[in-house]
């Protein structure tokens, strides 16, 4: 090996100084390359999770609610989606609860204009592969602890905190998070102001 | 050194996973499935490739007492760079893998190689190093995954071969992982010695 730069005061600082410079320049470059898609793919995971749980509509606008969550109020995005004639068919909320067994899950859920459930995705979780994880099947109409349909009016809970959802098997916690969720939602398009416990 | 040596080394004689036993974090962690290791492998690839040709074009300007955080800038940035990348053009893979993108910083193969491999040599074989070192993780994960998927989901690359029935869960969650892994590991350093 030829000359190493001496570990002198000056010459570290002058290396980490410029390897930093040109280290966070190229992030800003890449950044401003990749800002514009990233959104784009995020609005359209949103457009389509709406459309996926609401039934057919023409188009929709979107405000944010307050709802009480155990922690304190937080902010949801609710999306009223209106036919051709603008008459209501029904409101989507992206939810989200934060007590699943993996933290946080966030799902959409869609109601219908009387309040019953029309379809959930569920958007972000960390969930036990193979277990919590199945939720995203489970509730749906073909899934062995249907929720579509229900009205969370009645309560929702799983059979084993004495309600009439069945949860999935080896995930009451999943089960129970998704059930606060969508009570979440609930409130968040029926105008209550707080989630059910 | 030869350039057939640091092939044979990244690949089999001293392959990440199988010998020097660096980086199981992502390779328990992301091994749930084929594709997720496959893929979790080439991002590796990509960051241990740029990260070491930087390196080594940096040896004899970075004083040896900052050298580490030196390298684990250059490291962070281009983790950084595959992660924004990835989030923007390949979303569904992003959101299987978002959660260990950015652990590929930490992940010892990416230091080590910088440490021990790019910080002494050439660029040309810096490089090579970073490729094929890369190349052998993953392998190793792609492995890994198959055996972990077909065992646990019955199906191969995402195609289901078992019809309706349910695969064995354990090879799926961790317990699983770390089963395959040592019975993997055994058997291939078998293999290498024979």
């Amino acid at each position: 090996m030829s000359k190493k730069a001496e570990s002198t005061l000056k010459n570290m600082l002058l290396s980490l100084t410029c390897i930093a410079l040109v280290a966070s320049l190229s992030l800003a470059l890449v950044n401003n390359m990749t800002k514009g898609p990233i959104e784009e793919v995020n609005k359209k995971k949103v457009a389509e999770a709406v459309a996926k749980v609401l039934p057919p509509f023409q188009e929709y606008t979107v405000d944010t609610v307050e709802v009480q969550m155990p922690k304190g109020p937080a902010s949801m995005a609710r999306f009223t989606a209106v036919d051709a004639e603008g008459n209501v068919v029904g409101k989507a909320v992206q939810s989200f609860d934060d007590n699943g067994f993996g933290g946080r899950l966030t799902a959409m859920v869609g109601f219908d204009v009387d309040g019953n459930i029309t379809g959930y995705e569920i958007l972000q979780s960390s969930e036990t592969p193979g277990l919590g994880a199945k939720a995203d099947q489970w509730f749906q109409k073909e899934g062995k602890g249907n929720v579509i349909g229900m009205n969370p009016a009645d309560g929702m809970t799983v059979k084993k905190d004495g309600g009439n959802v069945d949860a999935i098997t080896g995930s009451t916690i999943t089960s129970r998070a998704f059930c606060r969720l969508v009570s979440t939602a609930y409130s968040a398009v029926s105008g209550d102001s707080g989630a059910e416990q | 050194m030869k350039a057939k040596d640091i092939i044979k080394n990244g690949l089999i004689k001293e392959n990440p996973t199988w010998v020097l036993i660096l980086g199981m974090c992502p390779t328990l962690a992301t091994t749930t499935s084929a594709i997720n290791g496959l893929c979790m492998g080439l991002a590796t690839t990509f960051v241990l490739m740029m990260s070491n040709i930087v390196i080594s074009l940096l040896k004899s300007v970075v004083p040896d007492k900052v050298r580490i955080p030196c390298f684990i800038v250059v490291i962070a940035t281009f983790v950084t760079i595959v992660q924004m990348v990835m989030q923007g053009f390949i979303p569904d893979l992003y959101a299987s893998l978002g959660l260990f993108i950015p652990l590929i910083v930490v992940n010892c193969i990416v230091l080590g190689r910088a440490e021990a491999f790019a910080s002494k040599n050439n660029v040309w074989h810096s490089f090579l190093d970073g490729l094929f070192m890369g190349l052998g993780f993953t392998w190793a994960l792609t492995l890994l995954g198959i055996v972990r998927e077909a065992l646990g989901a019955g199906s191969f690359f995402g195609v289901n071969f078992i019809g309706g029935a349910d695969g064995m869960l354990l090879f799926i969650l961790a317990p699983g992982g770390f089963i395959c892994l040592g019975l993997l590991m055994a058997l291939i350093n078998r293999i290498r010695k024979a």
